[in-house]
């Protein structure tokens, strides 16, 4: 029973019958509204790369959101200036909606872009990939909102905006401040645009499963069933035991690996699989959300899980650092041997 | 010798006040290029770029007069001084050197030490005067400082003004050791006279340059001053001062509601928001369907304002109009783009809102009670459940005093049951979404559901008031909940340690208790605070999380609440402080009693024998405090027999009469009459002072009079304790 309810309320409504006077001008002359989902990755993808960002692809471990990308969470840190873009497909168990709401997904698709340091026209450049994808910047209602990002389970948070399209909310503009805990220096940008929300804006479609992915397929037909099987999963099928247990041993691996660390020698350390103890603390988090969305975790359990996660990604940000600055600094013994 | 032909210290005044050597004056204009501020912040921003650039030319001796204002627009914070001296008032100095026994010897020569004090600063010892101060005699030389260029000035304390505007909350860009802003800076005009000063900041130098409209404007524009930047920036698609684009707004809303036959639904805070999110701020008109008129206005307003920012629209008699108002910053939206894509968002927002309306009453609102469980209200004072366990009892227990004390149409089962619905709304979706229609979601649910109004309308108004100038709850079983529920909050955080300190409130205690004490005034509820403070208490203890509240932390409490009540005495019903004080002083309990009686003391005081009345009550009051302990002089009554003086005769039955009377009055509440009584003591209370010499040598004599004097002061300050008010003269 209490199931069917949970169930019943994460359905969506069905999408909207009344259509805009723009979208039946449209529908009327046959002709299609804005690039195709693909070609807007295509096109926000090929400006970022002529503005000198690496191109990543997405992680394969899954993420709550592009930030954490170790492209973005561990790139941020220290001096070395960067520049990335990848898209990042983002898993939010408890947004799940069995693919019958028109706007929300369980997994939903980022363009993250790091500039690292920012330059000072950055805003301008940002509204410049707007325009790339076809949006006519002075016929539109486009404004910087005040909204501070933050992430408990990264020990991050930054300043800056939600950007609105006309009252739609299309990207996250942030000058990160603080990563695992530790002040940047430089700072970063990070901008993470909506991409299945713009897609859906430039079509003028109001149910993103309607939207068109290439030239002869849908959205839905591309993502459906990932939605409504992953939804089932979190909300009905996950074995909340085997989940929690899970998380435990992901967290102690990590913490295991975080120790040997703490324990190698420099040369050890150098060759360190910093990064492999960070995967094991990416899945920490994925797991918390299905335990979130799962509807297993009280709120007190809630903030001592976030925190647990939250330590060892700051662990993981003090050891990639200590590493790298091993990489960065000339082998101190073998100088001194040189010298003698 | 020398020392003495000056005029000593207090003549030498003249020292910062020296007259400007070359008059010159300009305008001083000022624009600080930001990414977007946050719209809230804008205009008190503004206001502390004014106070301290205004101080620091006062400071640099720079201001002639006119002063420095400041407002602000989503990407600028704009600054101009009419007139700026071009240079610093040349200014005296004085230098105190060495003591006078130390610069000059006996015959009162020049000590070698007066010699070197003078060179020190150019001059020959012939130029020392003596000052006095407080430490003795010394000697002092005057120097003639001469004022600098106000341009070099000004490059040094712009930069230190504009780093000094406050936050609420400031980021870094170019570095961790880099100047904290509010949002990157980056432009700078600073014009003196029209001419740029040389001066920088966080990296940006400043200039003559500003720039218009992020996308209708030109990005580069050249401005002499403060009217050609004006003149240029509106050109450019930026009305910089706000009350240009209010005015804006405020004509354009009011004109396309009026087309439609619509008025717009008044909102200003959702204006002053507008009007600093936008640097050319349009309005536009957009639709949806009518169907979703079926959802309660609160949750479409909330919908629309909250998250759009949009203003609703009525129709002639009232009810929502199927439009809204977005304010755009844009010239016009010629295409209809701009509506068009609001109109999506809205559509969207709506669905989502009519989705949680039908899903959330799959069940009835009782049903959401279990679930309370495992929502925490606070760490150390257990879940929402439990919250509501105490809830219950403590509104029972209110609603049974109200009964009790005469307000018939108290319902102990209503109030039980708003109180059992109240927070059941929390774990409702349409309140996870839209968290601010808490209580409002729950009393809709509650109304469609059958429940009977006076509990719906409870529900809804339980967290009211909000503010002082917010409504209270409309009904009394709304104001039973609100009341058990911020007691029961108040008492559960003072007793795990949560009381506010200083700025820090994070509970949100003081308006709780402001909250409280208006609901108690406006309704005249007759209740005991201590004894309510106390029924929270028990409820803490008697259901989870059975915490123990010491007397202590109940009478901690009660002070705060008093001090609530004092504060709307004071602030709000106008009453004098020391008449609060007297009330207070006497006992404020019962809140409703405690402003009767202050009216009654406000009302008595301007009669002519208050003030000396209680002139006299303050001096019976110091001498029965010098009198030591009761125990060593009070008898069990006054023992007429004792009287030596027609004066004591007199003034004691005069005083058992007013006491008799005040009884009659004080059962009734009619505290004036009762104080008048009280006032008419004047002559018997004077005479008793002329003729009657209290500390009498006969010991019995005296005790008696000190008796008499403790009587009456018991007796006539139940009121109000006289000894309290401060006597207009002296």
């Amino acid at each position: 029973m209490k199931e069917g309810v949970r169930k019943g309320m994460r359905k969506g409504v069905k999408s909207e019958t009344v259509k805009s006077q723009v979208q039946l001008e449209k529908a009327k002359s046959g002709k299609l509204a804005g690039p195709s989902f693909q070609d807007l990755i295509l096109e926000l993808q090929k400006f970022w790369a002529d503005r000198d960002c690496v191109l990543q692809q997405p992680y394969d471990v899954e993420v709550g959101a592009g930030t954490m990308h170790p492209e973005t969470f561990l790139r941020v840190l220290g001096p070395e200036p960067y520049r990335v873009a990848y898209v990042q497909p983002s898993r939010r168990p408890a947004d799940g909606r069995y693919g019958e709401n028109p706007n929300r997904l369980y997994k939903h698709l980022q363009l993250q872009v790091i500039l690292k340091p920012p330059p000072a026209d950055i805003q301008n450049l940002y509204l410049q990939s707007i325009q790339a994808i076809g949006i006519q910047l002075s016929e539109h209602d486009i404004r910087f909102e005040e909204d501070n990002w933050e992430s408990p389970t990264l020990g991050a948070w930054g300043i800056g905006w939600q950007v609105l399209l006309d009252g739609l909310e299309i990207t996250q503009f942030t000058y990160f401040q603080q990563c695992g805990g530790i002040d940047l220096d430089p700072v970063s940008v990070e901008l993470t645009y909506g991409l299945d929300r713009i897609a859906a804006y430039l079509q003028n479609v109001d149910n993103v499963f309607d939207l068109r992915w290439s030239r002869d397929r849908r959205y839905g037909e591309v993502r459906l069933a990932e939605e409504q099987q992953f939804s089932a999963y979190s909300f009905d099928y996950a074995n909340a035991e085997i989940t929690r247990k899970l998380f435990d041993l992901h967290e102690r691996e990590a913490n295991a690996l975080l120790e040997a660390f703490g324990q190698a020698s420099e040369e050890e350390k150098r060759r360190f699989p910093v990064l492999a103890a960070y995967d094991q603390c990416l899945k920490c988090s994925h797991l918390f959300n299905v335990l979130d969305s799962r509807g297993v975790i009280s709120v007190t359990e809630r903030a001592t899980l976030i925190g647990r996660v939250r330590q060892v990604a700051c662990r993981i940000a003090k050891a990639y650092l200590a590493q790298h600055e091993l990489a960065s600094a000339p082998p101190q013994e073998k100088q001194a041997e040189a010298g003698a | 010798m020398k020392s003495e032909m000056k005029p000593p210290a207090p003549a030498h005044k003249h020292d910062h006040t020296a007259a400007p050597i070359k008059a010159g004056f300009a305008e001083l204009f000022l624009e600080v290029g930001c990414e977007e501020i946050p719209a809230g912040m804008i205009a008190n921003a503004a206001h502390e770029f004014q106070v301290v650039l205004n101080k620091y030319l006062a400071l640099e001796k720079l201001a002639d007069g006119a002063e420095a204002f400041a407002f602000g627009a989503p990407r600028r914070l704009v600054a101009a001084c009419p007139r700026v001296r071009l240079k610093q008032e040349d200014m005296r100095k004085e230098i105190v050197g060495p003591p006078k026994s130390i610069a000059f010897d006996g015959q009162n020569a020049p000590t070698p030490k007066a010699e070197g004090f003078a060179a020190k600063y150019g001059l020959s010892v012939e130029k020392l005067y003596t000052v006095s101060t407080p430490r003795g005699e010394y000697v002092a030389v005057e120097q003639f400082v001469p004022g600098r260029a106000a341009a070099e000035r000004l490059a040094e304390i712009i930069p230190r003004a504009i780093a000094e505007i406050p936050w609420p909350k400031t980021m870094y860009w170019t570095g961790a050791s880099g100047l904290r802003f509010i949002r990157p800076i980056r432009w700078l005009v600073a014009l003196l006279g029209g001419r740029a000063l040389r001066l920088e900041i966080a990296g940006v130098a400043a200039g003559a340059s500003t720039a218009g409209h992020r996308f209708l404007g030109k990005s580069s524009i050249t401005v002499s001053g403060y009217d050609d930047y004006l003149a240029k920036l509106a050109k450019n698609y930026v009305l910089a001062p706000p009350e240009r684009r209010r005015e804006k707004v405020e004509r354009e809303l009011s004109r396309l509601a009026a087309g439609k036959g619509l008025r717009v639904n008044a909102d200003a805070a959702l204006s002053d928001l507008v009007v600093y999110l936008n640097e050319y701020p349009s309005a536009i008109l957009g639709n949806f369907d009518p169907a979703y008129l079926e959802l309660p206005e609160e949750i479409l307003i909330t919908v629309m304002r909250d998250h759009q920012k949009y203003f609703a629209a009525r129709r002639r008699d009232g009810k929502l109009a199927p439009h809204f108002l977005a304010v755009i910053n844009l010239n016009r939206d010629a295409k209809g783009l701009v509506r068009a894509g609001h109109e999506r968002v809205l559509r969207a927002r709506f669905a989502d809102a009519k989705f949680f309306w039908e899903v959330d009453q799959k069940c009835r609102l009782a049903d959401y009670l279990p679930k309370l469980a495992s929502v925490t209200f606070q760490a150390k004072l257990g879940s929402y459940g439990d919250k509501v366990e105490r809830l219950r009892a403590l509104s029972r227990w209110l609603a049974e005093q109200w009964f009790a004390r005469g307000i018939h149409e108290a319902r102990v089962a209503a109030a039980d049951r708003a109180a059992e619905l109240a927070k059941c709304d929390l774990v409702t979706d349409m309140v996870r979404e839209f968290t601010e229609l808490q209580g409002i979601v729950g009393g809709l649910y509650a109304k469609v559901q059958g429940e009977p109004e006076e509990v719906s309308w409870a529900v809804y108004d339980h967290y009211r008031p909000t503010g002082l100038d917010e409504p209270a709850p409309r009904n009394l079983t709304g104001a039973t909940v609100s009341i058990a529920d911020k007691l029961d909050t108040l008492v559960g955080c003072f007793a795990v340690g949560l009381a506010p300190t200083g700025s820090s409130d994070p509970f949100g205690l003081r308006r709780a208790g402001l909250g409280i004490v208006k609901i108690i005034l406006e309704r005249k509820l007759p209740v005991s605070l201590s004894e309510s403070i106390s029924a929270a208490a028990r409820g803490l203890f008697g259901y989870a999380p059975k915490l123990k509240v010491i007397p202590e932390v109940e009478k901690s409490v009660f002070d705060f609440l008093i001090d609530r009540a004092r504060y709307i005495f004071l602030e709000r019903e106008g009453f004098a402080y020391d008449e609060i004080n007297a009330v207070v002083a006497a006992g404020a309990d019962d809140l409703v009693d405690a402003r009767d009686r202050l009216a009654a003391v406000r009302e008595i005081r301007k009669t002519r024998n208050f003030e000396p009345l209680a002139v006299s009550f303050k001096r019976v009051r110091k001498i029965l405090e010098k009198a030591g302990s009761p125990k060593t002089w009070r008898f069990p009554a006054v023992r007429p027999e004792l009287f030596q003086e027609e004066a004591e005769r007199r003034l004691h039955a005069a005083a058992q009469r007013a006491a008799q009377e005040a009884e009659g009055h004080k059962k009734v509440r009619g505290y004036r009459e009762a104080l008048q009584g009280i006032a008419r003591l004047r002559p018997e209370v004077d005479e008793f002072f002329d003729r009657v010499l209290v500390m009498a040598d006969e010991e019995d004599i005296r005790r008696n009079r000190l008796t008499l004097l403790a009587e009456l002061l018991r007796e006539f300050s139940t009121i109000a304790d006289f000894s309290e008010i401060v006597a207009a003269d002296k």
